[in-house]
């Protein structure tokens, strides 16, 4: 019997901006890892930016991490707890925050799973399609610490196979 | 003393919108001005191209009606490839494009109705911020909240199985489609799990019509008196005047109803069409130009939309437009906040024809492509969700595009939301000791109508903060509001 994906990483930007596409990068290198190891307490999504209908889809996890490229002034890249809130980031909510469709999965389907963003570092935004030669060192780095970071999460591990565990242990 | 307000962009993007409204010391609004503060660089990014790649390029204008470029983009390039202005693609490849842009259709308006405009109708434009928002109406009614997401999950859905996947999607290719609806993918869509089937779409459509309609009958001199002012419209119709927002013929109408483009061919639109440009603004002007600068602007959108075709092919749809044109006795209606009206009965049409197309046999054919002769210009024009869209592009012998030419729904509206936003900060501004957050919201509403994106019309990266500055007539700042 398959088991039920429990965890999400949902990359989202527009690859055809270059820098703008780590968080789709990074759902393709993290689909790859699910694939190779059957980890079947994981799925992934992506799209160009967070819609209010993705409350419904976290509402059925337990775990989610939003992955996302950012312009901060930070190093490689970031990883912090989301919190609900209601705060609006656009003046016309085609896109909204994690944190915002956290507060609509509470609010609406009375889910509240356990919520970060993943941020990486991009620099440049043209109207281009492929990663900067910094931002494709970040996105190494950063999958390094995300996949070792999944595997390590004890609600995970209990899910994946033998093989996984002596890897990621 | 005179005065200024400013909203504030806040994400990383680096174009957005700005509302400046100026006030003499009588508090009287004397100018105020939409204007938008990215430079235009697309056009240009794509010379040099091959022609093919356009459908997918232009997808990086903007992460937010992404479905919209790549359908004009590819009628446009349809006639490049010698598959015909419109009509030629085979019956898969024109109903599985149609079924795409439904899908758009829905789940944008939804999304426009249900999470940002709503607040507004629930709470009142000067409503308490606090509560004014989505979160409010999940409080207020909470079965509309999750009925809006729901629906916009399923137009997701449609578009997801209609353009291969949801981001940078490759459905629409020259000359027609690179895949059909499998039995399993129509299934999903035509019979899914409650809520998620065609059936309870269509429902769901006509409670968010009733809701509506419920709100304007117990505010109509609110909702009809808001920004309302006599315009041309302007869209595409089919050839026998059936509301078509895939295909069809240029019409324009003026504020009686008298025909001022009469039914022309999308490949001529630069004969008819010229766009004005103002030093102080990024965002162009459209107009007629048989009417000239003046008097040649023109509102496209859903209201638009329903004040130029003559009828809507589905039943449900078309009884309530029949009752919206009797509400204006048949002329064009200008009252902005009946743009939602509008809105919703394009809501219950497309839900209809999601339906009517998933019930179809057509959508499981097998011939995708159709090629011709090929031809060195193609015009793709579209309806939009934000109203009418033109895509035009040259190529040289090499297959380069030599030449590209983006006229964006927003951009149409330019004049229109400018217009909008005048008369309602005169009508809420005039005259007042203290300038509210309520009376600012109220400008918002007003350019909310229009469903605008500033994405779409700077190339930003999918994000439009606004920001409303109020000043006085030293150009002084009196109020800043940033969203």
């Amino acid at each position: 019997m398959a088991t039920k994906a429990r965890i999400l990483v949902y990359g989202y930007g527009n690859p055809g901006r270059q820098d703008d596409g780590l968080g789709i990068e990074m759902v393709k290198m993290v689909n790859s890892w699910i694939e190779k190891h059957e980890l079947n307490c994981m799925t992934s999504e992506d799209n160009y930016q967070l819609n209010v209908e993705d409350a419904e889809t976290i509402s059925k996890m337990e775990y989610v991490v939003f992955v996302d490229a950012t312009k901060e002034d930070i190093h490689e890249f970031k990883l912090e707890k989301v919190d609900p809130s209601a705060k609006k980031v656009e003046f016309t909510m085609h896109a909204v925050s994690p944190a915002y469709v956290l507060n609509l999965c509470k609010d609406l389907f009375g889910k509240c799973p356990e919520t970060y963003i993943l941020g990486i570092k991009g620099y440049e935004w043209d109207f281009k399609e492929g990663l900067s030669d910094n931002a494709k060192l970040n996105l190494e780095q950063a999958y390094q610490f995300l996949t070792r970071k999944l595997a390590n999460w004890s609600d995970i591990r209990d899910n994946l196979p033998i093989t996984m565990l002596k890897e990621w242990t | 003393m005179s005065k200024k307000i400013t909203i504030e962009p806040v994400t990383r993007v680096e174009g957005h919108g700005k509302v400046t409204i100026k006030l003499n010391d009588a508090g009287e609004v004397t100018d105020s001005r939409l204007h938008i503060v990215e430079f235009r660089g697309f056009e240009r990014f794509v010379q040099g191209r091959p022609y093919w790649e356009a459908p997918v390029l232009v997808q990086r204008l903007c992460g937010i009606c992404p479905v919209s470029h790549h359908l004009a983009a590819a009628k446009a390039l349809d006639v490049i490839v010698g598959a015909g202005t419109g009509d030629g693609l085979t019956a898969v490849g024109d109903k599985m494009r149609r079924l795409m842009h439904y899908g758009q259709f829905f789940q944008s308006h939804v999304l426009h109705f249900f999470h940002l405009s709503s607040p507004d109708f629930l709470f009142g434009f000067d409503g308490d911020p606090v509560t004014r928002n989505i979160i409010g109406v999940i409080q207020e009614n909470r079965d509309l909240a999750i009925q809006g997401v729901m629906m916009r999950k399923y137009g997701q859905e449609v578009i997801k199985h209609t353009a291969g996947k949801k981001v940078h999607g490759t459905g629409a290719i020259p000359g027609g489609i690179n895949k059909n609806l499998s039995i399993a993918e129509r299934d999903i869509l035509l019979n899914g799990a409650d809520p998620l089937n065609a059936d309870k779409m269509v429902e769901w459509s006509i409670g968010a019509l009733e809701f509506f309609k419920g709100y304007h009958k117990a505010n109509v001199k609110t909702v009809d008196g808001f920004a309302n002012f006599p315009s041309n419209h302007l869209s595409l119709v089919r050839e026998d005047g059936a509301f078509d927002i895939y295909n069809g013929v240029l019409r324009a109408v003026d504020t009686n109803g008298n025909r001022i483009l009469n039914d022309v061919d999308c490949q001529d639109y630069d004969k008819y069409i010229e766009e004005e440009v103002r030093n102080w603004s990024y965002m162009k002007f459209p107009y007629l130009k048989s009417l000239g600068k003046e008097k040649g602007w023109y509102r496209v959108g859903p209201l638009a939309r329903l004040n130029v075709c003559d009828f809507i092919p589905t039943p449900l749809a078309q009884k309530e437009f029949e009752e919206f044109k009797a509400y204006t006795h048949g002329k064009p209606n200008g009252m902005s906040l009946h743009y939602h009206w509008a809105r919703l009965i394009e809501v219950l049409h497309s839900a209809e024809m999601i339906r009517d197309l998933l019930n179809d046999p057509d959508l499981q054919n097998d011939d995708l492509v159709v090629k011709g002769e090929k031809l060195y210009k193609g015009v793709g024009v579209i309806e939009a969700p934000r109203g009418t869209l033109f895509h035009h592009y040259e190529i040289n012998k090499d297959d380069q595009i030599t030449l590209a030419n983006l006229i964006v729904s927003t951009t149409n509206n330019n004049q229109p939301m400018n217009t909008a936003v005048n008369l309602t900060a005169k009508s809420f501004m005039n005259g007042q000791k203290e300038i509210t957050e309520g009376m600012m919201n109220a400008v918002e509403v007003a350019i909310r109508a229009y469903d605008p994106c500033l994405s779409c019309a700077t190339h930003a990266m999918g994000q439009m903060p606004l920001e409303m500055t109020l000043i006085n007539e030293k150009d002084e700042i009196i109020d800043r509001k940033n969203k």
